[in-house]
């Protein structure tokens, strides 16, 4: 399908740094590109656990909210069969995957980092709603990734707005 | 090496969570014996820690044993038929019922604590008719305890104590245990029956199959 790269050359359109730039650019806030990375860990270790409890039926302690039991053992914790816990350990992972690549000067990566961001913006407000106005229960983990989820917002809206006013 | 940095660190990232998930994983299904609180799933015979709950004959050349869910809608549509099995045989016949609570139930694990808080108080059987008998009522509540604290009450349970215990990690632990004790023997979904030890075929699960196997096991007894 692709043509052997040479070295040098690559069909991904690394962008080099600019020499007063930072190092490692990650554009023009690379701080906020590394916040958001670690933020990501810390969402894909929260998701693999999740994962985990609901592949071998284990209960969730929730010490804060004491509704695990009934969000996490609801039909609204999984799609079309596949846990919600496990799309989100894909999602986080994806994250950490293009933040640390939007660090290392992979200009491409911005737009899809935000697209993803911004899709489990509406993932995680649907399931806000459906623990607060149809479950009527929280699930401390859930509102971890929420909270992570939110934050990834802020940050890609300002990390954007940032280049933008840079460009 | 810098141009190749960022995917050694994504594919470390991701060989880190993989290995993570595996080691919970196994974790989860073979408890360590060597972990903190020595509780009964923790031992190494942890299966044979409780005493399954059971009724009918203590000697019966039959053991009819079901891992069952409370929320489980073919799981009440059986708990009828296996009652007119049981009245059918008596003393022929020796009842086992293990939990095993689906995920996809919502309020499946709850009805299994609040079976196991009765069961604490020696009333188990009669939380376990009433679970099945009035599935369609508290199934579709957002919360079921207050039905279950109805039946407890019913049943004459100190009302007290059961809301206590259907939270104890005692409670947990058992209900925990029994599923354990399904996924080893091969249990995948609910309801599932076993007659002397060999799982009865879904398609065999009728009232003229279960019959028929039970006679079967009587003519040839299992191990």
């Amino acid at each position: 399908m692709s043509a052997r790269l040479k070295p040098g050359a690559s069909t991904l359109k690394r962008e080099r740094p600019a020499a007063d730039s930072h190092p490692s650019s990650g554009g023009r806030a690379p701080l906020l590109y590394a916040i958001a990375a670690l933020l990501a860990l810390l969402g894909l270790a929260d998701a693999v656990y999740l994962t985990i409890n609901h592949l071998t039926g284990q209960t969730a302690r929730c010490t804060v909210t004491g509704g695990c039991n009934e969000v996490l053992g609801s039909a609204y914790a999984t799609a079309g069969g596949v846990p919600i816990a496990a799309l989100g350990a894909v999602a986080y992972f994806a994250v950490f995957s293009l933040a640390t690549l939007v660090l290392f000067g992979y200009r491409w990566a911005r737009t899809i980092l935000a697209l993803l961001v911004g899709l489990m913006l509406l993932t995680t407000l649907w399931l806000l709603f459906v623990q607060a106005f149809i479950l009527h229960k929280f699930c401390d983990y859930c509102l971890l990734s929420a909270t992570i989820i939110l934050i990834l917002s802020g940050i890609v809206v300002i990390a954007s707005r940032r280049e933008r006013a840079a460009e | 090496m810098k141009r190749y940095l960022p995917f050694i660190i994504i594919a470390v990232v991701f060989l880190g969570a993989l290995g993570a998930g595996l080691a919970l994983y196994r974790s989860a299904r073979n408890p360590s014996p060597v972990a903190s609180t020595p509780t009964p799933e923790q031992t190494p015979n942890m299966f044979e820690s409780y005493s399954p709950h059971a009724r009918g004959g203590n000697n019966a050349p039959i053991t009819l044993e079901e891992y069952g869910d409370y929320q489980c809608p073919p799981c009440g549509g059986l708990a009828p038929v296996l009652k007119n099995v049981e009245a059918e045989y008596g003393q022929r016949v020796r009842f086992v019922f293990r939990q095993y609570p689906l995920p996809i139930h919502p309020h499946a694990l709850i009805a299994a604590q609040a079976a196991e808080a009765a069961g604490l108080q020696g009333r188990f059987w009669e939380m376990h008719d009433r679970l099945y008998e009035n599935q369609s009522k508290w199934s579709g509540e957002i919360d079921p305890r207050p039905l279950y604290i109805n039946y407890a009450r019913d049943i004459g349970l100190d009302v007290d104590r059961f809301i206590n215990d259907m939270n104890a990690q005692q409670v947990k632990s058992r209900v925990a245990s029994d599923r354990l004790r399904g996924n080893s023997v091969g249990v995948t979904g609910t309801p599932t029956l076993f007659i002397n030890g060999r799982m009865l075929r879904p398609e065999a699960m009728s009232p003229e199959g279960i019959r028929t196997a039970i006679d079967m096991m009587m003519g040839k007894p299992g191990k």
